[in-house]
């Protein structure tokens, strides 16, 4: 990357950088860094699987057609060469038992097309036929709430054959199923944001709805079909025998029916008339936040494997991975002696400016006093906000009860909740109890949400869980008048312990969809700079907060 | 020179105008401008933005782009050459520079021709007067008997006398029929029959000369300068004798292993020579020589030649500049004593032709242009630049490169390290060409004749070779960063100057991005898959060999350069991609690759092609395989043609049924059963012109074949009927006429083949050996009807 010399560099103003220089001999650097490493290379082994789709015999059938995998249709409609922040690989990860369902059966994320970032939605029809698991709803109705939070034009790259039957009741009824797709392309467009559809397979039934619901549409011929009911339907309803292709072929519908605009000869020729949609959509993106030219951090990213490592509870420094994550490792710290398991302060990742929260520690009262004081400033500057969870929760204690522990959290969650500056999460090591909602966890709408593959999420730990309910059981035999013995206790707390744990990985978190993806450790930065890049395509929104219990 | 440089001798030439284009036309310039002297230029409409047009200090259009109309027009430039008060004219070569009409044109309206009086180009412009009187001022002439006594026993004794071996060649003769050699006198009868027996079949005419037969024979000319004062000078020799098409194509001076008695012998011959016709200004005395440097006079030019910059490379002079001091009655500006030889220069041509294609002139569009810089020992001369057009109406010459160094090896150095930095796009040079050629052993060692390219053809014109993976990973690369550099290119005029999204990193997440590229390596289309590394690098692989590659794309003067790393070797290249094409030239060589056109973009231009089968160039129909009602499918042969000496097989473009098939040898004024409409609206233009032609041979007249051109002219190969039956296989007589269309009218542009004999457009390239390529080359132009859709 060009280094561009910093703007207002004057002599003195250069901000300190933070990080140090890991001892990268030690015992424990080197047994984190392989230990991380170890969980990294099992991440892009899966990913890699994950890649292949729906397996080599499905896929040969879909080239044999004269198809493009809907990776490889992805990669020709963004601009060549650039990057893809794709969502939510691992959605669908041993959900349905013995059925795999890679990344869902749908392809999400964010890439540049025309040079306009855009929301990719793409069915892979190597996978089940493409058809919708409530996984892939979920999925799909993500992808475009995230299109819709950022204000992302959204391409579908249709290729499927619809709701997957056996599983209809978990698709179909619900607010948040399959019908919710084509209310969200309605809402979105009446908002301006620009839908897009490309039929390139089929599209039944409610699928029909994709490129009839869509500002403009695209089909390949003699290859993408739309119907409400396909043949064997039409064949069972009317007794009509009638070709797919005669049904609702391209031809069909951009001659006579005008439900596609466009007619293309092949999978390229379709994206190719993509980029050329988003081309005329005039639409250029207005950052509303200063921009600096962008530097790479002091630091390898790679060091955060030998820093961090997989054992939650050895404590790391956090100001250690902002400085591999941050431009030129500078991070302007707020209130640094005050409150300090609450690291806050202010940099820039690829020249955006971000204002970022961290966890050294357990949260008392005057750090979440001091999380809502930084992020009221954030909120009043309209500087998108970066946390990096890596909480065991708020004190707990007679005497942090007694300091009104409870009520400066609730300071801090409210301000998490109401703040409508762009927030990214990255669960960076533990996320638990109501720490997750201080540090904005899901249920607070961050406009992204990353995990590391160290990271663990649930009410609290599974030691902490299993102590609690030993605890409950012995008390409970103790009113007996019994006593617990050591193996049972023991026998008590194994699958509590063990079922914590598998509940907590992230790749349980990930295959239902609880965050938007697993990251490398050391794609922090990238992943950041790109959600951040996407999440200014949406006007700003004046914050207001609610009461602030004092 | 300085003492020169204010006023010129008797007269005081203060502008001239220069009746010529191009490169010579910038020549005659640069030394104009030198000794401050005005320079004119003359062009056609073809001309309007040429470079020659640019650099002079007034210029005038004389008309339509034929030179007939423009260059040859003698009348039009003598009218600019009085509106603008030149003094002089310059002819440069070709065009007018030889025509004694225009010279006593000058005499009379008091303009100077820089050139030879009117009397020494009549002389040497005919060959017999020519060598008669070289014969008589004692300059050695290749001897011959020209007679009409045709009897065995005059010939044989005219033979005895020239010498053996002697060459029996048919007086009508050409392109080597009816020609023979006779090593001795046992033979000649035998020789002389056979001769005479072919001759007959072809011309309808056994008349026979004998020559002196020179066995693979040298070009060597020598540049001599006269003066209105009787002096005459020579400026040493240069060999041309490296020939294709009869035209020179590298040129040194001096010749290779002649020694210094041998070259004053040629110096003194040559000034015998122009001696004798009092010549006046440059002139060229052409001499063929034997391998044992026996030399005698072929004719003599009296222009400047293309090939003058070796002479003054060498004897570090400049001969437009001695051109314009004699044309103003000054004296040689130096003696012979003061004429030193020193050093060795080449000169290559660079013409617009394809080697591989029998050397077909092209033409087209410099879409690139880059040279090797010029230095005083370095030059180019050229009257094109990038961007501009290689015309169809005039000479396919694109520049001419001369090198000189201290010696022959080192000038020999020099010029195939300035040849590989001559790169040029858009249309097919011989530059690779001239690489083979002046890199052949043979040629380094300065055993040079004219026979030389035919001999050597195997070696000269390797078969191609698939490309080397090496180079196609460079040239994916290439084609990635010029990606690249349209992405940054985009980043920097947004507001949005450092988002990640906006590089080209092709970062995925947890995956490694690897994208499937297509080339095309001639007709064969290679898969490169390349893997985008986190670092910048990239992992390219070619079947089942990987690729580290890495590198970068930047400017060195006007022309953009890619390094690239490929398993750590660096290699720098220069870099031009256009439309579907990457070009890099490397040190050693270039490689041209194609990218695969998107079915989407090609479709479009196919739609027409579909419809039928289309000749991959101009040639005959040999054998057609179909008739009507034939079903074919996909790729079965139609038809076979012959052209440039080899079958091409035609083949279905789809499935179907024929329908008709239709060779157009129609008859005079015949009717053309096609329907395609642009061609039948020229075949009526063609059966105009055919009317008129046929009004003055008042005979029927057969077309055999007929080619475009382009979108505006025409070639057409006539003959007449009789000859036709008398043989079929190859008809030797027979006609070429040029023509040319506006808005489907002819112009009067159609010439005669006394005409066209007599056409300075291409000096060097008598009808004799048009026709000759013609009966190769031309096309019986096939229509072959619509294969109708199954």
């Amino acid at each position: 990357m060009r280094r561009a010399p910093p703007a207002r560099a004057y002599h003195g103003e250069a901000v300190a950088a933070v990080g140090s220089r890991p001892d990268a001999g030690s015992a424990l650097y080197q047994e984190n860094y392989e230990r991380m490493k170890a969980l990294v290379t099992r991440l892009q082994e899966q990913a890699e699987k994950i890649r292949s789709g729906g397996g080599e015999k499905a896929r040969k059938l879909h080239t044999s057609r004269g198809k493009l995998l809907p990776r490889e249709r992805i990669d020709r409609l963004i601009d060549p060469g650039s990057p893809f922040l794709e969502f939510s690989q691992f959605a669908g990860y041993r959900l349905y038992g013995n059925e795999e369902v890679p990344a869902g059966g749908i392809i999400t994320g964010i890439g540049r097309v025309s040079g306009v970032e855009c929301m990719i939605v793409a069915n892979d029809a190597t996978v089940k036929g493409g058809t919708y698991y409530p996984i892939t709803v979920k999925k799909h109705l993500r992808a475009q709430e995230i299109a819709m939070q950022n204000h992302l034009p959204c391409l579908y790259l249709v290729d499927s054959g619809g709701a997957n039957l056996p599983r209809q009741a978990e698709v179909f009824p619900d607010r948040d199923h399959f019908g919710r797709i084509f209310y969200n392309q309605a809402v979105m467009s009446s908002q301006g944001i620009p839908q897009i559809a490309v039929v390139m397979g089929s599209c039944t039934a409610g699928g029909a709805y994709v490129p009839a619901m869509a500002d403009e549409s695209i089909i390949v011929g003699k290859q993408g079909t739309i119907f409400l009911g396909g043949p064997p339907l039409v064949k069972a309803a009317t007794g009509e025998e009638v070709s797919a292709e005669d049904l609702g072929g391209a031809d069909l519908h951009c001659r006579k029916s005008g439900v596609t605009d466009h007619y293309a000869l092949d999978d390229d020729h379709a994206l190719h008339l993509a980029r050329k949609a988003v081309r005329r959509l005039n639409l250029q993106k207005k950052v509303d936040v200063t921009i600096e030219p962008s530097e790479e951090p002091l630091f390898p990213a790679d060091e955060i494997y030998g820093i961090v490592g997989d054992q939650l509870k050895r404590n790391f420094d956090v100001k250690e991975v902002i400085a591999r994550i941050v431009d030129g490792s500078k991070f302007d710290e707020f209130k640094a002696l005050y409150g300090d398991t609450l690291i806050t302060g202010f940099a820039r990742i690829f020249g955006y400016p971000v204002g970022i929260i961290g966890n050294n520690g357990v949260l008392f009262s005057e750090s979440a006093k001091k999380g809502t004081h930084f992020i009221q400033l954030c909120c009043q500057r309209n500087i998108p906000i970066v946390f990096l969870q890596n909480i065991t929760g708020f004190m707990v204690g007679r005497e942090y009860e007694a300091e009104g522990i409870a009520k400066d959290g609730a300071k801090m969650v409210t301000a998490v909740a109401c703040a409508s500056v762009p927030k990214i999460t990255v669960i960076i090591g533990g996320s638990y109890g109501a720490g997750n909602y201080g540090m904005c966890g899901r249920a607070y709408s961050p406009r992204f949400l990353y995990v590391w593959p160290n990271a663990r999420i649930s009410v609290m730990g599974g030691e902490q869980a299993a102590t609690v309910l030993a605890t409950i059981a012995k008390d409970q035999k103790a009113r007996e008048g019994q006593q617990l013995s050591e193996a049972d206790e023991a026998a008590l707390k194994e699958p509590i312990i063990r079922r914590f744990e598998e509940e907590g990985n992230p790749y349980y978190s990930s295959a239902r969809l609880w965050d938007d993806g697993i990251i490398d450790p050391a794609d922090t930065r990238l992943v950041l700079g790109l959600s951040l890049s996407a999440a200014l395509n949406a006007p700003t929104k004046k914050t207001e907060f609610g009461v602030f219990r004092m | 020179f300085v003492k020169w440089a204010s006023t010129i001798g008797g007269h005081n030439i203060r502008k001239i105008l220069i009746a010529n284009r191009g490169e010579i036309a910038c020549r005659v310039m640069r030394t104009a401008k030198k000794m401050g002297v005005k320079s004119v230029a003359v062009y056609s409409e073809a001309d309007r933005n040429s470079m020659h047009v640019a650099m002079a200090d007034e210029a005038y259009c004389i008309g339509p782009a034929p030179s007939q109309q423009s260059y040859l027009a003698m009348q039009k430039i003598m009218q600019v050459a009085k509106v603008s008060a030149a003094q002089a004219i310059h002819p440069g070569y070709g065009f007018l520079s030889e025509n004694t009409e225009f010279a006593e044109l000058c005499k009379q309206e008091g303009i100077i021709f820089i050139g030879p009086p009117s009397s020494a180009i009549r002389d040497m412009g005919i060959k017999s007067t020519s060598k008669a009187i070289m014969s008589a001022a004692g300059v050695p002439v290749v001897e011959g008997y020209h007679g009409e006594d045709q009897s065995d026993e005059c010939l044989k004794e005219h033979a005895k006398r020239i010498g053996y071996p002697v060459m029996i060649k048919a007086v009508r003769g050409g392109g080597g029929k009816g020609m023979r050699i006779a090593h001795s006198e046992k033979e000649f009868l035998d020789q002389l029959e056979s001769a005479r027996r072919e001759a007959k079949k072809a011309f309808n005419d056994d008349a026979m000369l004998i020559e002196k037969f020179v066995d693979n024979p040298r070009h060597v000319e020598v540049q001599v300068f006269g003066d209105q004062h009787g002096n005459a000078v020579y400026l040493f020799e240069r060999d041309c004798s490296v020939q294709r098409r009869h035209q020179k194509i590298i040129e040194e001076a001096p010749g290779p292993g002649i020694n210094p008695e041998v070259r004053k012998r040629l110096g003194e011959a040559a000034v015998k020579a122009a001696k004798a016709v009092n010549y006046v200004g440059a002139g060229t005395v052409e001499f063929i020589m034997d391998s044992q440097h026996n030399f005698y006079f072929m004719e003599m030019n009296t222009r400047l030649q293309v090939e003058h910059p070796v002479t003054e490379m060498i004897t570090g002079t400049d001969l437009v500049e001695w051109q314009l001091r004699v044309a103003a009655g000054e004296k040689i500006p130096l003696m012979q004593e003061e004429i030193l030889l020193r050093g060795h220069a080449f000169e290559a041509r660079i013409y617009a032709e394809d080697p591989n294609n029998n050397f077909m002139p092209g033409a087209g569009p410099l879409l690139h242009l880059s040279t090797p810089p010029p230095d005083s020992f370095t030059r180019i001369e050229t009257g094109v630049r990038q961007g501009d057009e290689v015309s169809v109406h005039y000479d396919p010459m694109i520049a001419k490169l001369v090198v000189w160094a201290e010696d022959r090896q080192a000038a020999l150095r020099k010029l195939r390290y300035s040849l590989r930095q001559y790169n040029i796009v858009g249309l097919s040079t011989n530059i690779d060409f001239l690489l083979s050629l002046s890199g052949h052993p043979q040629f380094e060692a300065g055993i040079v004749h004219t026979n030389f390219i035919p001999q050597h053809h195997d070696e000269l014109f390797p078969t191609k070779k698939a490309t080397p993976p090496e180079v196609l990973c460079q040239a994916a690369l290439g084609l990635i960063l010029k990606e690249k550099m349209l992405t940054n290119a985009f980043r920097d005029q947004s507001n949005d100057k450092f988002s990640p999204f906006a590089s080209s990193t092709g970062r995925r997440i947890n995956m490694c991005y690897t994208r499937r590229l297509s080339l095309l390596d001639g007709e064969s289309i290679v898969d490169v898959a390349v893997s985008y590394n986190q670092e910048g690098s990239y992992n390219m692989q070619i079947q089942d060999k990987t690729y580290l590659i890495s590198g970068e794309i930047f400017n060195e003067g006007d022309s953009v350069y890619l390094r690239s790393s490929v398993n750590g070797t660096v290699c720098k290249s220069k870099l031009v991609i256009l439309d579907n094409t990457i070009y890099l030239f490397f040190p050693e060589g270039s490689a041209q690759i194609g990218l695969p056109v998107p079915k989407y973009l090609s479709a479009v231009s196919s739609v027409g092609m579909q419809s039928g089968a289309v000749a991959p160039m101009t040639g005959t129909v040999e054998k057609v395989f179909v008739k009507a009602g034939d079903k074919v499918q996909i790729g079965d042969p139609l038809m076979v043609m012959i052209a440039m000496k080899m079958e091409h097989t035609i083949r279905a473009p789809k499935a179907g049924v024929i329908r008709k098939t239709t060779i157009c040898r129609s008859h005079l004024g015949g009717s053309n059963p096609d329907t395609h409409n642009g061609f039948h609206c020229r075949i009526r233009a063609l059966a105009e012109l055919l009317r008129k032609i046929a009004g003055g041979l008042s005979q029927r007249v057969v077309v055999m074949a007929m080619s475009y051109l382009d979108e505006m002219a025409f070639q057409v190969w006539l003959c007449l009927p009789a000859m036709v039956h008398m043989d079929q296989a190859g008809v030797q007589c027979s006609w070429l006429y040029t023509g040319r269309f506006q808005k489907h009218a002819l112009q009067e542009d159609s010439r005669t083949p006394a005409q066209l004999d007599a056409s300075q457009d291409r000096p060097d390239f008598p009808l004799q050996i048009l026709l000759e390529l013609l009966t190769l080359h031309l096309s019986l132009t096939l229509i072959f009807s619509e294969v109708r859709k199954k």
